[in-house]
């Protein structure tokens, strides 16, 4: 069967079989961002975002992108580094498997929730697991990445 | 591993209902569940160009689409404020976000899982399901049956003024519940006590007793009272089981405590604790 979608923001058209996941899909066509974990939808590590919402790519078929708006991590490479260097800084990247969909649920998050609380950014990011870190270096990194984003808008409004 | 012939995005509601006579066709839903199990589908049939992932108030009730995901139903300010927020607390346990955003309120519901905190929750308001074929069905009726080849529509719960509590207990967070309880008082007196994941499918605790009766008038003492007696009696009357998770015995003393706690908590009594 034929599906056409957007992924990263080019449209792509292309043969799939009705059973084909649409994290295979999408490492088939060079988004190898986007990691096979779990397998039971525990471990947020495949998240991509479809029409701006986080999904678990390993819980959905390939089909089902049909017409829609996929983004992998290779489609947010500027935020992904940015951000990433916070990770870095405080301990949370380790081996690095999770950090692909974390990175994808964070902005997500962002997206949703304009100013986060603690409470709230350990809620929305309980579906995303890291077996190496402990997950309080990944929090320190949104809050401190948080912090650095309110910063740099109040020195623009002041300009 | 999930095996899929033929996948149909259907034009309506007919067209599903035919092509989901075959016993080899499947209604999909979120597909989180589905697709752990291995099974051979013939044809899998997708329900999300009909429009029923929307969440709709009218006087008399909330009309919710089968498709619509548990996490537009956990968001959703007028349901959330109708329970006084005990959807969400039975959603926002479920995995994560990403999961939530996936898996769908008729996926949970159709499927009638002994884990299922959604079935616990409908099950302690005045909720039915509409069915294509079959019609209007209350929650309670729905739930007791085996799985049908009809398809589910929407769910609907009534608006009438209710005082909602949910509870779960898991052994480590996101993971699922070992045991689940949700209460609704109405306020014309009705109670609704849910128990689920016993591991077993949801049940409602029939007050054969009179326990609760006039519960909503009692003052906070009669109210605490009446909650510890009655979690005794669900104690002594649901069913358990064990599993790898607990056992039945663990369950049953679980049953006692969140069943004392939801009542006092939707009581208005205290926190529950």
């Amino acid at each position: 069967m034929e599906i056409k979608f957007w992924l990263n923001g080019k449209k792509i058209q292309a043969e799939t079989e009705p059973d084909t996941l649409l994290l295979d899909f999408l490492r088939e066509h060079g988004c190898c961002s986007v990691k096979r974990g779990c397998e039971t939808a525990n471990s947020g590590l495949c998240t991509v975002l479809m029409e701006d919402r986080p999904v678990l790519s390993c819980s959905m078929l390939a089909a089902r992108a049909d017409g829609k708006k996929i983004v992998t991590l290779e489609g947010m490479q500027k935020e992904a580094e940015e951000f990433g260097e916070f990770l870095a800084n405080e301990g949370a990247e380790q081996c690095g498997f999770c950090n692909p969909g974390f990175i994808m649920n964070v902005f997500a998050m962002l997206k949703e929730l304009s100013d986060p609380t603690e409470e709230e950014i350990n809620e929305y990011l309980a579906g995303n697991l890291c077996r190496c870190s402990g997950f309080m270096g990944q929090t320190r990194s949104i809050l401190k990445f948080l912090e650095y984003k309110k910063a740099e808008k109040e020195e623009a409004k002041g300009q | 591993m999930l095996k899929i012939k033929e996948y149909v995005k259907v034009k309506d509601l007919e067209e599903a209902y035919q092509l989901n006579q075959k016993r080899t066709s499947c209604v999909l839903g979120g597909m989180v569940w589905l697709k752990m199990g291995n099974r051979n589908v013939g044809t899998a049939i997708d329900l999300s160009g009909l429009h029923l992932d929307t969440i709709e108030e009218t006087e008399e009730e909330f009309r919710i689409g089968a498709m619509t995901s548990l996490r537009d139903l956990e968001t959703d300010a007028r349901i959330h404020a109708w329970t006084g927020g005990a959807v969400k607390e039975s959603l926002k346990h479920i995995v994560g976000v990403q999961f939530r955003n996936c898996a769908t309120v008729g996926g949970s519901i159709f499927g009638r899982f002994g884990f299922s905190d959604v079935l616990t929750m409908f099950l302690a308001m005045d909720s039915y399901v509409e069915l294509y074929k079959g019609g209007i069905l209350p929650m309670e009726e729905f739930a007791r049956q085996k799985r049908g080849r009809d398809i589910l529509v929407r769910i609907i719960i009534k608006k009438v003024p209710v005082k909602t509590a949910y509870i779960s207990q898991r052994n480590s967070k996101t993971d699922f519940p070992v045991l689940t309880c949700a209460v609704g008082i109405e306020a014309q007196g009705k109670v609704r006590v849910a128990v689920g994941a016993r591991p077993a499918k949801a049940v409602l605790v029939k007050d054969e007793k009179g326990i609760l009766r006039g519960f909503s008038q009692m003052d906070d003492q009669q109210k605490a009272a009446a909650a510890e007696a009655f979690g005794e009696y669900a104690a002594q009357t649901v069913v358990t089981g064990s599993n790898m998770r607990a056992s039945a015995q663990y369950r049953t003393h679980l049953v006692k405590v969140l069943v004392k706690r939801a009542l006092k908590q939707a009581g208005g009594v205290d926190s529950g604790n």
